[in-house]
């Protein structure tokens, strides 16, 4: 039992944390810009690596120089939303994502240019874990993350909830048509959608950093979970992409515990497959998602 | 007088098509204008025409007297120019209250007052202002989209086939709730296919074909047009 | 007179590799330029088609499944309906939502090929792929065997050409432009939009298994990862819209005017010292991504613009419904 905790729930725990980060900013774009964002792994990828230079520059915590990843990250963004994203707002859809798939590709290209394609550590040591209730072991770094993304989890719901830019955030989300003819200006509420989705975006990154390492993969690989939390949520539903999240990240892990006999249930191997299947499942049997988002 | 809203041999439409070739219209203070007219004779296409939606290629649309022609739909609005569509005309996953205050969101004054204000003009909405607006009944949704419109205190009111899809009994109570924005002093212009219906409750109707002005007169006298009649008003029930 | 003919090969690889190019992206023309339908996932259904036709055609070994030895032509058709079936399965759930949706599930089904190509270690040798795979034309002399070997993908590219060009003439490829440009109004027609939409979906998956098939024969191995997936699906993309999507000769000429640069630039670089040999690689990338950025924004059109009024360059969407 406790090491079905240890090794099966506090590691789902975890990844569905990262997981729920980076869907947020999915989710938010495919449903205020209205399209797949490809390279939205790839901003991930780019604050963990700037946050590598940055501890290595400083010698601080990971978290202590995530902020200004944060920051820098934006700015790329913004730069890219600019002189890429911009020009096909009247466009069909369909060339943005376009666009951001041919930006997936040069973003990690810069990577894997500047930074080379070497595994890199962000947090060197091996920490202890902790114990509580004498079985149940919980390293430092996991406590650290599961609780910096409930805090910004929590973030989130405060800026969507209450603050006036949020709200228009999901209303553009609900019709971005409406929104522009209620007067809402629609580049201002675009602009914010890229920087909440960075800062999350970094923050995942730099938490699976943490937990794992830094690689210029990273991002990409997180794609894949990421759309299937976003879709499983229902687009356009940050809340639903955080529940997404959750659930694929426990799933995952869940996925090979040996719930019958003492084989794994399901191939280690496969693991990365899981979140292909819920999400074509869910594309089959409710395409809005649970949180009945678009379609 | 200086009419509230005014568009001057308006030509245009979208990308390669033209499908205006010389609108006018003019909404006074206090006025219901009524725009009606066959499928595709430019009904709505006009009405966009004033919030930058298509490329108008000749004429003017002065709102108070002032060139808006062209403006962004962000510039119009802030100009007091508030336009209800005919659907997705409220954000289903925001409630009630929160469809308020995005209607608002032009506005950097307090517009708390504002909000009350309404919520005492329709009642069903105060109950259910934390409720999602998109679970809501056709006629309330409407309502949100009417309050939604109203709350910057716009200078008019433009509508979009409010009652299009709609079964009779629901087409009352849309017409109701028109007539109690109205009341609050908001000039209002609409696109109806309920001819008989709209231009009974309207000051003033037009009668758009083929993307041009074909007649116009109060209410009552196009009513009783025996051309209007046999065009719009005969048995023949549309959409 | 060696270095002649050491270019001579050269030019022989660089045109059997352009046409194999261009069967891709023939297929992807298909799919995109003719039906409007996004998939990202061309290298899962090149590597489908590699993988169908080596395990068939390959002597027995105890490394992976084979030792069906069947001719070419078998295992080349066998690859095409194999990708044919997973094109449909993909499809049918994805065909009816937005074109995001396809392209997330295709670059899903390509992810997922991979893991099973690396997990599945009894029928497929895992990493470490599958080697020995026969190539036709192969017992013929130097530079027969090459020449042969190039002429049978030329004249593939060919026959598609002309098939495609047929297609797109006839009933079948009116209907196929008419929904990408409006679908409302080819349903409105009575046309079976999503049927029609998973022929083009299928066809071109089809194009793509083959010149998987071609590839692993060519080079006589394949392994999960012998063609960078991503670099492969995002080269093809290039390809078509440099070359002009909706127009099969800016296909092909795409692929081989592409290839060419990509494939230049590569000996160019492995010229220079290793360690910004290496770098220049993402350079390329790079470069090719701003490539397609720029002809995204700029030349939408391509080299070879299609022949009628492009639809999606001058439609605003949201506003195209006039009253």
């Amino acid at each position: 039992m406790i090491e079905f905790a240890n090794f099966y729930l506090i590691p789902g725990i975890l990844l569905g944390s990262i997981y729920a980060l980076g869907a947020i900013g999915i989710t938010l774009t495919f449903g205020i810009l209205r399209f797949a964002n490809f390279a939205h792994g790839e901003s991930m990828t780019l604050g963990a690596y700037i946050s590598f230079t940055l501890v290595q520059m400083t010698g601080l915590h990971p978290l202590m120089v995530m902020p200004i990843s944060m920051v820098l990250t934006i700015v790329v963004l913004l730069f890219i939303d600019r002189y890429f994203y911009r020009p096909f707002r009247k466009s069909h859809a369909i060339m943005l994502v376009m666009a951001s798939f041919g930006m997936m590709l040069m973003i990690r290209s810069v990577i894997q240019f500047f930074w080379g394609v070497q595994v890199k550590t962000i947090l060197p040591g091996i920490q202890m874990p902790i114990v509580f209730f004498d079985t149940l072991r919980l390293s430092p770094k996991h406590i650290m993350i599961i609780i910096s993304a409930i805090v910004l989890m929590l973030a989130v719901h405060f800026l969507l909830s209450r603050t006036k830019i949020g709200k228009a955030m999901r209303a553009m989300a609900d019709s971005p048509e409406l929104a522009r003819l209620t007067g809402i200006d629609t580049e201002h509420v675009i602009r914010t959608t890229w920087v909440v989705g960075g800062a999350l975006g970094v923050a995942s990154g730099v938490f699976l950093a943490i937990d794992t390492h830094v690689e210029t993969m990273m991002g990409f690989n997180l794609l894949l979970p990421m759309f299937a939390s976003a879709i499983l949520g229902g687009i356009g539903r940050p809340y639903g992409a955080m529940a997404g999240g959750l659930i694929i990240g426990l799933t995952e892990e869940l996925s090979s515990y040996p719930w019958i006999g003492t084989e794994p249930l399901l191939n280690p191997g496969y693991k990365a497959g899981i979140a292909f299947i819920i999400m074509v499942g869910m594309l089959i049997w409710r395409p809005t998602g649970l949180f009945k988002g678009k379609v | 007088m200086i009419p509230v809203l005014e568009l001057q041999m308006v030509e245009g439409g979208y990308a390669e098509t033209q499908i205006l070739h010389g609108v006018s219209i003019k909404v006074n203070a206090g006025e219901i204008v009524v725009i009606i007219g066959p499928n595709g004779a430019g009904k709505s296409t006009a009405m966009k025409s004033v919030f930058g939606l298509l490329n108008l290629t000749k004429g003017k649309v002065f709102l108070d007297g002032s060139d808006i022609t062209n403006l962004s739909t962000e510039k119009v609005v802030r100009h007091g120019v508030c336009y209800v569509p005919q659907t997705e005309n409220i954000f289903p996953s925001l409630t009630v209250q929160e469809n308020l205050e995005m209607g608002a969101y032009v506005r950097d004054d307090d517009f708390q007052p504002r909000l009350n204000e309404m919520f005492d003009l329709f009642p069903p909405l105060a109950e259910k202002r934390k409720q999602a607006a998109g679970t809501l009944s056709g006629g309330q949704r409407q309502m949100v989209a009417m309050a939604k419109a109203i709350m910057v205190e716009p200078k008019i009111l433009m509508l979009d086939e409010p009652t299009a899809g709609l079964s009779p009994k629901f087409r009352h109570e849309i017409f109701d709730i028109i007539k109690t924005v109205h009341k609050t002093g908001t000039p209002i212009l609409m696109v109806e296919q309920n001819a008989k219906q709209a231009l009974a409750v309207a000051d003033r109707g037009y009668i758009l074909v083929d993307g041009k002005n074909k007649t116009e007169g109060t209410g009552q006298n196009l009513l009783n047009d025996p051309d209007v009649a046999e065009m719009f008003l005969g048995g023949g029930v549309k959409k | 007179m060696e270095q002649f003919y050491g270019y001579f090969l050269y030019l022989i690889s660089l045109a059997t590799m352009g046409g194999i190019y261009a069967i891709l992206t023939l297929g992807l023309n298909i799919q995109w330029g003719f039906t409007g339908l996004f998939n990202v996932g061309i290298a899962g259904f090149f590597a489908i088609g590699a993988y169908v036709s080596a395990i068939l055609t390959t002597a027995p070994s105890i490394r992976h499944l084979g030792g069906y030895q069947m001719p070419y032509a078998v295992s080349f058709i066998a690859a095409m309906l194999v990708s044919a079936c997973i094109a449909w399965a993909v499809g049918k759930v994805c065909l009816r939502l937005r074109t995001d949706y396809l392209a997330i599930a295709t670059i899903g089904i390509a992810e997922i090929f991979r893991l099973i190509l690396k997990n599945e270690t009894w029928a497929t040798n895992g990493p470490r792929g599958v080697s020995m795979i026969p190539k036709p034309f192969e017992t013929l002399p130097e530079p027969w065997n090459q020449l042969c070997f190039l002429a049978l993908v030329i004249l593939t590219v060919f026959v598609i050409y002309l098939a495609l060009e047929v297609a797109h003439k006839s009933p079948w490829g009116r209907v196929m432009t008419a929904i990408r440009e409006n679908e409302i109004a080819a349903k409105a027609a009575g046309k079976n939009v999503e049927r029609f939409r998973m022929q083009g979906f299928i066809f071109g998956c089809m194009l793509m298994a083959l010149a998987g098939a071609y590839t692993a024969h060519y080079l006589k191995f394949i392994d999960p990862n012998a063609t960078e997936p991503l670099t492969t699906t995002f080269l093809v993309w290039v390809m078509l819209i440099v070359g002009g999507s909706a127009n099969n000769r800016g296909a092909v000429l795409g692929a081989f005017a592409m290839w060419t640069v990509w494939s230049a630039s590569e000996i160019l670089a492995s010229r220079l010292p290793d360690e910004l040999a290496i770098r220049t690689a993402y350079i390329r990338i790079f470069l090719i991504g701003f490539v397609l950025q720029i002809f995204l924004q700029k030349y939408p059109k391509g080299f070879l613009s299609e022949t009628r009024p492009h639809p999606r360059a001058a439609r605003t969407p949201g506003y195209s419904e006039p009253e």
